[in-house]
């Protein structure tokens, strides 16, 4: 297993430097960001001034070159913008984004899993085919379009939720997040909801399908010959069979939305590093551009991993070598 | 009698029509007595099986017939009165050893919920229970071989696994289908001889399911032949092996190695089993019997034929000699 994690991490570090490279020199094609920074009516003096307080009048391979130096010490450069380190910004703007993303993945468990339970066991029934056909409908709405309708209905019509922004932040444990808070609550459902929906579909037909195919197997069977109650075929030999594609959804999940909360923080006004990422490319921030992608595949890479390693731990067939390719 | 079964119908609604599985079965088993279930691949031993328990998924359904257990009637039972039952008074033990334990339990949870199933015992008794039995059926260090999952087990060692798991609540009927099919000779052997000696111990009554004459001629005391969902001819073992009178028996006999006598050739039953949706009129077997007449497309009845014995047909061996 050591060598398993050992060999992953490397892997790891290969794809940050490939990925560090395309950022670098794509954001660099994209546009020049001197345009943006520097007043059109500056004089030649000025604008050389500013060039070189960038960092921009070196060659594009040296500012790789001194980019990676400061990387493998923790140091993304300075935001353009903000004058900022730009690793300072991104871990500003991650906890409400893992807010997000924790209680997107919290929803698609605690609504996926029954409803998918439940027209799984009785795919005929009426409450069966419900559910099926509203996974349909959450697959096939866009993100955008439900967001704005949850904003519509429950914001603006109703009045409940408010949709524009972030609730206050309480400390709890060292930890501080709006999620010690009533109205940080408040705050998050709605895009919390609108994150959740497409997962909660992926979930409801995952476990739908896992259920349907598990059910018919010998071993259900036999588990029933042996007299134990419904209640812990489901709830043990049914459900341990069916975690698999679980876990793999909520640690795809977990990851996506991490990385690209883009749309819902746009929508909802989320201060998550969704929206820090928009603005920087707008503004050509480099810095903060390269180190969000970094940080994000970093975090993708590692929840991958903490997803193989479950995978061994829930189904013992699953040796951690195999999954490697 | 432990169980008496009476003109069973099991039958399964399916797109190309209604699928009788087990059309009219009768048969009966006492304590100690062992019962040999034979007949071709899909002739319906394990529906068989399966509706004796009540585990016929739907849209399946047992439309006819009583299940007499120690003289109650099964079919229709409350799904918990029958959960009471199965397990701890009928157990079964399933064809496909590498199918029939989940794949993602220990054996230990599975034979310790087995046992709570039934009965209050603490865990602690529970897994006393599971290890005696593991070490009962022949498992080397059970402590050790609780811990593990059952792919680090062979196919023999599980099947061996899940006969451990029915003995667990002494039941009063085990139905054992194919419980060896899977296995090599020598572990078929000895599973055989432990099933065999623990009927004789223990009063219980087995019920035998195979498609191997051979199997079950060295085991049963009694046969029960089935084809195309229906019983041919049931008999006491030594009679029936030594004196057939449905040439169905016969043939199958005569496919056996041991059967046909030295320097004879083993012939094999011409044609093949016919699919259940589209049976003839009459005696199903008369398309492959050599026997067969025009008489044949009407049903016969299985009657009684001698001490103890009955045959589905209308020409039965032994009226021509
Ligand atoms: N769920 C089902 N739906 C339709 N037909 C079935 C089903 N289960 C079994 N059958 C039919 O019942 C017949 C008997 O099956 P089975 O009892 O498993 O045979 P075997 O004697 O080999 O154990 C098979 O031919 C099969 O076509
Ligand atoms: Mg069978």
């Amino acid at each position: 297993m050591t060598a398993y994690v050992i060999r992953r991490l490397l892997q790891a570090a290969l794809v940050l430097f490939v990925m560090s490279l395309l950022v670098f020199f794509g954001v660099y094609l994209i546009g020049d960001p001197v345009e943006i920074f520097v007043a059109a009516d500056a004089d030649q003096v000025e604008r050389a001034r500013a060039i070189a307080a960038l960092g921009l009048d070196k060659p594009i391979w040296e500012q790789y070159t001194s980019f990676v130096q400061g990387a493998l010490g923790g140091d993304f450069g300075r935001s353009f913008v903000f004058g900022l380190p730009a690793v300072t910004l991104i871990l500003q703007r991650l906890p409400a984004t893992l807010e997000l993303a924790f209680a997107a993945v919290f929803l698609t468990v605690v609504i996926g899993l029954p409803l998918g339970l439940w027209a799984g066991l009785r795919p005929d029934g009426f409450a069966g085919r419900t559910i099926l056909a509203g996974s349909i409908l959450g697959f096939s709405l866009p993100t955008f379009w439900v967001g704005i309708m949850l904003i519509l209905v429950f914001a603006v019509q109703l009045g409940w939720l408010p949709s524009n922004g972030r609730g206050p932040v309480a400390e709890f444990l060292g930890i501080k997040s709006s999620l010690f808070t009533v109205d940080g609550w408040r705050h998050l459902i709605l895009p919390a909801i609108n994150l959740a929906l497409l997962n909660i579909a992926l979930m409801i037909r995952l476990v739908r399908a896992g259920v349907r195919e598990v059910l018919p197997l010998d071993y259900i069977r036999f588990a029933r010959a042996k007299g134990l109650s419904w209640g812990r075929i489901v709830g043990v030999h049914v459900m341990k069979n069916i975690m698999l594609p679980v876990v793999t959804v909520l640690g795809l999940e977990l990851g996506a939305v991490i990385a690209f909360a883009v749309v819902t923080e746009s929508i909802f006004n989320w201060p998550g590093m969704g929206k820090l990422i928009i603005d920087s490319i707008q503004r050509l921030d480099r810095p903060v551009v390269v180190a969000y992608l970094m940080v994000t595949v970093a975090i993708v890479i590692f929840i991958n991993l903490v997803v193989d390693v479950v995978y061994s731990l829930l189904d013992p067939r699953i040796r951690l070598k195999d999954l490697d390719h | 009698m432990t169980l008496v079964v009476e003109d069973l119908q099991t039958q399964f609604p399916t797109r190309a029509g209604l699928i009788r599985a087990v059309d009219g079965v009768s048969l009966q088993v006492g304590p100690g007595e062992i019962l040999g279930l034979v007949g071709e691949s899909g002739s319906g031993k394990s529906i068989t099986g399966f509706s004796i328990l009540g585990l016929i998924d739907p849209p399946g359904r047992i439309a006819g017939g009583r299940v007499l257990f120690q003289g109650r009637d099964l079919v229709g039972l409350p799904e918990e009165e029958l959960r009471r039952l199965r397990g701890a008074r009928i157990a079964m033990v399933f064809q496909d050893p590498m199918m029939t334990l989940n794949p993602v339990l220990r054996i230990d949870t599975q034979m310790i919920e087995a046992v709570l199933a039934h009965e209050d015992a603490g865990r602690e008794a529970a897994r006393a229970r599971a290890r005696d039995a593991l070490a009962r059926v022949g498992i080397p260090s059970p402590d050790e071989r609780l811990l593990a999952y059952p792919h680090q087990f062979s196919g023999g060692m599980r099947q061996r696994v899940a006969i451990a798991i029915a003995l667990l609540h002494k039941p009063q009927l085990i139905i054992a289908d194919e419980p060896t099919t899977a296995l090599d000779v020598t572990i078929q052997g000895q599973i055989l001889f432990e099933m065999r000696k623990l009927a004789r111990e223990s009063g219980t009554a087995l019920i035998w399911i195979s498609h191997d004459l051979a199997v079950v001629s060295g085991l049963a005391d009694r046969i029960a032949v089935m084809y195309a969902g229906r019983i041919v001819e049931s008999g006491p073992a030594r009679a029936v092996l030594a004196a057939p009178l449905h040439p169905y028996t016969r043939g199958l006999l005569d496919s056996l190695p041991r059967g046909a006598g030295r320097g004879q050739r083993l012939v094999a039953i011409p044609g093949m089993a016919p699919s259940l949706g589209r049976l003839p009129p009459g005696c199903a077997f008369a398309p492959r019997c050599s026997r067969a007449t025009a008489a044949c497309e009407a049903m016969p009845a299985l009657a009684e034929a001698g001490a103890d014995r009955a045959v589905r047909c209308i020409h039965p061996l032994g009226d021509a000699a």
